[in-house]
């Protein structure tokens, strides 16, 4: 039983890397603008997984008293997190905002043709 | 779990942008699901109409203003994909020292967490320790965050407003 249950906590984190390092990936490799900007959010979404799972506790409910339940999950994760999401989205806004920008004055979104057009002017 | 890494792979190799965005807003409200899993109802509700729902529209509406919806072709890089696989591996190792999933006596339970939920009811009077830590406990955080969320506003508007409007004045020179 403990075996499977490491197991289980194992391939959590595991998944979790996993999508930060896709994250990381798509942010480095991709050239297009929009799509590293996606990469940076799956990156960030990665780190709620990699803060809300230790919160997580086995046979415990979500973090609102109640007189039915004595186990609860560990709400400050989650505080946390919900500010975490909110300023994410900020900054995707904020960073989209600078692609339309780019893109009036390149036009273009991919990073090696604006690296060109600098080179050339 | 295993749905979200497939998404997420299937986002790398999307070259359309449009369906990029939809994948990605997938991606959040599986992410969501996940969350409600793990007992984190609040993130999951915010996840769900801020990752899947707001962010879809400012990226809709961004690919509506740069009018392009195809990127251009995906070459093989493998310098970030070493980097990534060797970062990622060593992440992997450091789980070693992580508490098993579940445990209740991981270090981060230990805390304020406890105090926080067995003190919230007579301190604030809030059943739902979340709304109750956010607003009260750490009400500084929650100022600071509003504070970035309206930098963040002044700064799209700034950025879309003066390009406008620097760009016409570039026509009209150019139109003399």
């Amino acid at each position: 039983m403990s075996a499977l249950a490491e197991l289980v906590g194992r391939y959590n984190y595991v998944i979790t890397i996993f999508l930060m390092m896709a994250g990381l990936y798509i942010v480095v490799a991709r050239g297009n603008l929009v799509k590293k900007l996606i990469g940076l959010s799956i990156f960030q979404t990665s780190v709620y997984l990699l803060y809300i799972e230790p919160g997580k506790i086995v046979g415990g409910t979500a973090p609102i008293i109640d007189p039915a339940f004595t186990v609860y999950s560990n709400p400050l994760p989650h505080v946390l997190i919900l500010t975490a999401i909110v300023v994410g989205v900020a900054t995707l806004a904020l960073g989209l905002a600078l692609v339309v920008r780019i893109n009036e004055a390149y036009g273009t979104t991919e990073e090696d043709e604006i690296l060109g057009k600098d080179r050339e002017a | 779990m295993t749905l979200l890494a497939v998404v997420t792979v299937a986002i790398i190799y999307q070259r359309s942008l449009f369906g990029v965005v939809i994948l990605a807003s997938m991606y959040s409200f599986l992410m969501a699901t996940l969350l409600v899993v793990l007992d984190a109802v609040d993130v999951a509700m915010t996840e769900a109409s801020v990752g899947a729902g707001v962010s879809t529209v400012f990226l809709l509406a961004a690919l509506h203003l740069i009018k392009t919806t195809e990127m251009g072709p995906i070459r093989r890089h493998t310098v970030p994909l070493l980097v990534a696989i060797g970062t990622g591996a060593v992440l992997v190792w450091g789980t070693n020292l992580l508490p098993p999933f579940g445990s209740p006596d991981g270090v981060i339970h230990g805390h304020v967490a406890p105090r926080y939920i067995a003190d919230t009811i007579r301190e604030t009077n809030v059943p739902n320790v979340v709304t109750s830590v956010l607003a009260d406990y750490r009400g500084y955080d929650t100022l600071g965050e509003t504070t970035v969320i309206f930098t963040a506003g002044i700064g799209v508007m700034l950025l879309l407003r003066g390009g406008r409007r620097r760009g016409r004045a570039a026509e009209e020179k150019a139109s003399k």
